[in-house]
């Protein structure tokens, strides 16, 4: 079978083995619930398409393929990190290559809701744990003496009594000969010697002297650059196009119509193909388009939110999740709210502007780009070029972050087709205001929270969505269903602690394309759902740390809060400072952060410290958890206070980082952040330290104001 | 076009180039230096970071015509086996997660602690406060710039 074949010479190829090898890899057999563990040998024999994970070659060389793709998260670093620990290898000694797409191999590649270690973690540790038995077995073999007089350290399999040694390239001919044991000890976590330890990222020394390769870096001989002139309306069609002047820029070499795929439109636009980016721009900014906008509404943000605190009091909602009987339990309670809270859209606004670099020949496809899901893009632009999948070949480069944006496949498809109507590789460039103004973005909601206390507790909650349903936008959604993210971020014990609630949406149906934005809707979620706990615990009169932790009955929300209040000096905090704290849930991980306010000398708020305790269960690098809650909590900050997207006549508004604003190094306080050592299952890290910042930040501010904050952004200047 | 002589890393470059183009896409697509980046177009960002003749420029909006024959270091020149001590600062502290910004943000600190050999919080924010990190590694960086500092101290008095 072809695929086979190929994937083994592929693998080859990626990894530039030489001679013998130990390969071991997993599959999942028909009918079976856990992955298997072969060789490559018995894969090839028995016609099974191996993922071929892990590699040993006679020099002793260990070669790792990373199935997903790094945008900063650190997966570069975490997936080797797991498989040396039980390898028994150093990390210096592992090589690690990135996988092309191909989720026939290695499942799902999609590198988003924070999945990477908490999807493969196990089957890694298993895998990597079996190579090693196996290295140790032919090392017996070879000396004669039981298996149990001998271990595994450091690249070697050492035999105990005698103190004789053998390197693992000595062993892999041997070892790759043997069945894997079905069954492997797999460590206690206290005995890791790599793994829960600040193991440095292997990716920084190439992000440091520039040679890292983003997808903007990608060249190819003869390769051509692009820039597109899209509908700025996002709907609509190319009703004509005058490039009299962009022929005549000297390096124009081609304008033409596209077309890209937008969940269930097709975006067009005109794309200017020169021989630099500087040209293709220059070309562009002389291009004349005449756009035909029939029947798609030149929306503002005005009337977005109109619309939706309209749809909020004149419209039942689709349910989600009820509990009891909400409207007789408020009629009942001591104490009642009824708020509004509004988030807005915003760009995720990749530090590398979207871009890709696609080369259609001899009918075959090859995409180089920062991509976050490779097989993704295969089955999307399969049916649309009418290509089978093995002869789309994509590329990942490192991202220039990602944050959702780039597990969308538009660009590729555009760039796919502007290099196959060219008939030459084509790097397709988004410039920083396309960017911004294009979208997907993260959509904008308006939240109605409405509830009780009865008795100092929370005796009814109920939340009500407005905002744009993600899953609506697909060809063929069904737009009368609920949103499956309304209870995101929520904390899973307040279910049993809160008698009576009711949580539904009122879908938002615009033609504004919205996508994932790190953390999706938990981060606006989390926002409504935390600021409206501190509202309560106010009502009530109680202390908002105590409050939570009334509601909070389970073990592992009790342990956090205690470190919470511990680390924070939570209960001995002064008069004049305003503490706000906030809990979210989502991806597996619980996050709970503290932000501590005060008074500048001109009475403006500014913000002293963040602190952050972060639950993920089991995990791979304390000092990549803590680099990505300071960046979440930057990002968050960002969104809270000094941008969103606004939209006027049908364009998005903001367009660069002039007006699109982002916090800078002057505006980040300083952020401590406690990870919880357990070993409940894996939970994300990259984006659960996002959602409960910005509510801790407002809490706190009503804490030393008394004013509270139920719309973002908001300058802090101005609190 | 013109033909225009560009001096990279002590390096010379003979380009057939528009003397408007903006010299980051010189260094980028006409020289094949991609280790600067494009981030903004618009001076606002910072990640196309140069040093033009020791001081840091924004290379998206310099002219290529107006650089011809002056002295650029690009991330490139700065030591391509990570020797340099703010580079190795930058390892130290773990500085970058996605890294597309660092190479303008290493170039700013580099100037920086050229000039001001010691910096304080406020110099730092001065100096650094136009480069945009959108993965917030901003307390590593004002960390890493410490670090460095000290390294080059150390460095000096052993020498
Ligand atoms: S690209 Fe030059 S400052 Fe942003
Ligand atoms: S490290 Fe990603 S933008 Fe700075």
């Amino acid at each position: 079978m072809e695929t086979k074949n190929l994937s083994r010479r592929d693998f080859m190829k990626l990894s530039s083995l030489a001679g013998a090898a130990l390969t071991v890899g997993f599959y999942f057999p028909a009918n079976a619930k856990e992955a298997s563990v072969v060789t490559l040998d018995t894969a090839e024999n028995l016609g099974i398409d191996l993922n071929a994970w892990i590699s040993i070659d006679t020099s002793g060389k260990v070669t790792i393929t990373n199935h997903r793709s790094e945008m900063g998260q650190g997966s570069f670093q975490s997936v080797p990190q797991i498989i040396a620990e039980e390898l028994e290898v150093d990390l210096n000694q592992v090589n690690i290559v990135f996988a092309q797409g191909n989720n026939a191999k290695y499942g799902s590649q999609i590198t988003g809701g924070s999945s990477t270690v908490r999807g493969t973690y196990k089957k890694l540790l298993n895998l990597s744990a079996t190579a090693r038995e196996m290295l140790v077995e032919a090392a017996a073999k070879k000396w004669n003496v039981s298996k149990a007089e001998c271990y595994a350290e450091n690249g070697h399999v050492i035999h105990k009594p005698s103190g004789k040694k053998f390197h693992y390239g000595e062993l892999v001919a041997e070892a790759s000969k043997l069945t894997p044991p079905t069954a492997v000890k797999l460590k206690d976590p206290k005995d890791y010697k790599i793994l829960r330890k600040p193991m440095p990222r292997q990716d920084t020394p190439m992000k440091v002297n520039g040679t890292a390769m983003f997808g903007l870096d990608k060249k190819l001989p003869g390769m051509l650059y692009a820039v597109v002139e899209r509908n700025p309306r996002f709907q609509g069609k190319v009703k004509s196009f005058d490039d009299t002047e962009t022929k005549k820029v000297p390096g124009v070499k081609h304008v033409l119509a596209v077309k890209m795929s937008v969940f269930n439109t097709l975006r067009e636009g005109v794309a200017v193909v020169a021989d630099s980016t500087w040209a293709a721009m220059q070309g562009r900014k002389v291009l004349k388009v005449e756009w035909d906008d029939t029947g798609f509404d030149h929306v503002s943000t005005e009337q977005l939110y109109a619309k939706m605190n309209d749809d909020l009091k004149t419209k039942e909602g689709l349910s989600f999740k009820t509990k009891g009987n909400f409207a007789a339990a408020v009629e009942k309670a001591d104490k009642k709210l009824d708020v509004v809270y509004e988030t807005p859209y915003e760009s995720h606004s990749c530090m590398e502007p979207v871009n890709c670099t696609a080369h259609y020949q001899d009918d075959k496809l090859e995409i180089w780009g920062p991509i976050q899901g490779p097989d993704w893009v295969q089955d999307l632009l399969s049916p649309l070029l009418d290509l089978p999948k093995e002869k789309i070949i994509v590329n990942m480069t490192f991202l220039g972050g990602g944050f959702g944006r780039k597990a969308f496949m538009d660009y590729p498809h555009e760039a796919a087709v502007i290099s196959k109507v060219i008939k030459a590789p084509v790097q397709v460039v988004w410039t920083r205001e396309d960017d911004t103004t294009q979208g997907p973005f993260r959509p904008g909601m308006v939240y109605q929270c409405a509830g009780g206390v009865k008795n100092g507790s929370i005796s009814a909650f109920k939340a009500k969505l407005a905002g744009q349903d993600m899953d609506h936008q697909w060809p063929g959604a069904q737009k009368d269903s609920y949103l499956g993210s309304t209870t995101e971020g929520f904390l899973e014990p307040y279910f049993e602690s809160i008698p009576h609630y009711s949580f539904s949406d009122v879908p938002l149906d615009v033609p504004i394309p919205v996508m994932w934005w790190r953390s999706v809707y938990a981060s606006t979620n989390g926002f409504a759902f935390e600021s409206f706990m501190d509202e309560l615990a106010h009502e009530a009169g109680k202390d908002p740390l105590d409050f939570r932790r009334q509601h909070l009955g389970n073990e592992r929300y009790q342990t956090l809060i205690t470190k919470l209040e511990e680390v924070t000096g939570w209960k001995t905090r002064k008069k004049n400072e305003g503490y706000g704290v906030a809990i979210t849930e989502c991806f597996s991980s619980i996050v709970g952060e503290v932000v501590k306010v005060s008074k500048k000398a001109d009475g403006k708020v500014k913000i002293d410290k963040v602190w952050a305790v972060m639950d993920c269960g089991w995990y791979v690098n304390p000092d990549i958890i803590r680099a990505q809650v300071e960046g979440s909590v930057i990002m968050a900050l960002g969104a809270a206070t000094v941008h969103a997207t606004h939209f006027k006549d049908g364009k998005a508004v903001e367009q660069n980082f002039n007006t699109y604003k982002m916090p800078r190094i002057i505006d980040t306080p300083e952020i401590e952040v406690h990870v919880v050592d357990n070993d409940e299952k894996a939970g994300g890290v990259g984006e659960p330290g996002l959602p409960p910042f910005t509510p801790a930040l407002t809490n706190a501010i009503f804490d030393l104001t008394g004013k509270r904050i139920r719309k973002l952004p908001f300058a802090l200047e101005e609190v | 076009m013109a033909s225009i002589t560009l001096k990279i890393n002590s390096k010379t470059y003979t380009l057939e180039a528009d003397p408007k183009m903006p010299l980051l896409w010189a260094i980028r697509d006409l020289a094949g230096l991609t280790g600067t980046k494009y981030g903004c177009g618009i001076a606002q960002c910072g990640a196309c970071t140069v040093h033009l003749a020791g001081s840091p420029v924004r290379s998206c909006s310099i002219p290529v015509s107006a650089v011809a024959n002056k002295d650029i270091t690009t991330i490139e020149g700065l030591s391509a086996d990570n020797t340099h001590p703010v580079q190795q600062a930058w390892i130290q502290e773990q500085v970058p997660q996605c890294g597309y910004c660092q190479s303008g943000q290493i170039m700013a600190a580099t100037a920086l602690l050229r000039k001001t050999p010691s910096p304080t919080d406020k110099d730092i924010d001065a100096a650094m406060q136009g480069h945009i990190c959108r993965c917030g590694t901003y307390p590593r960086i004002r960390k890493a710039i410490k670090t460095a500092s000290q390294l080059m101290t150390q460095k000096a008095s052993a020498k």
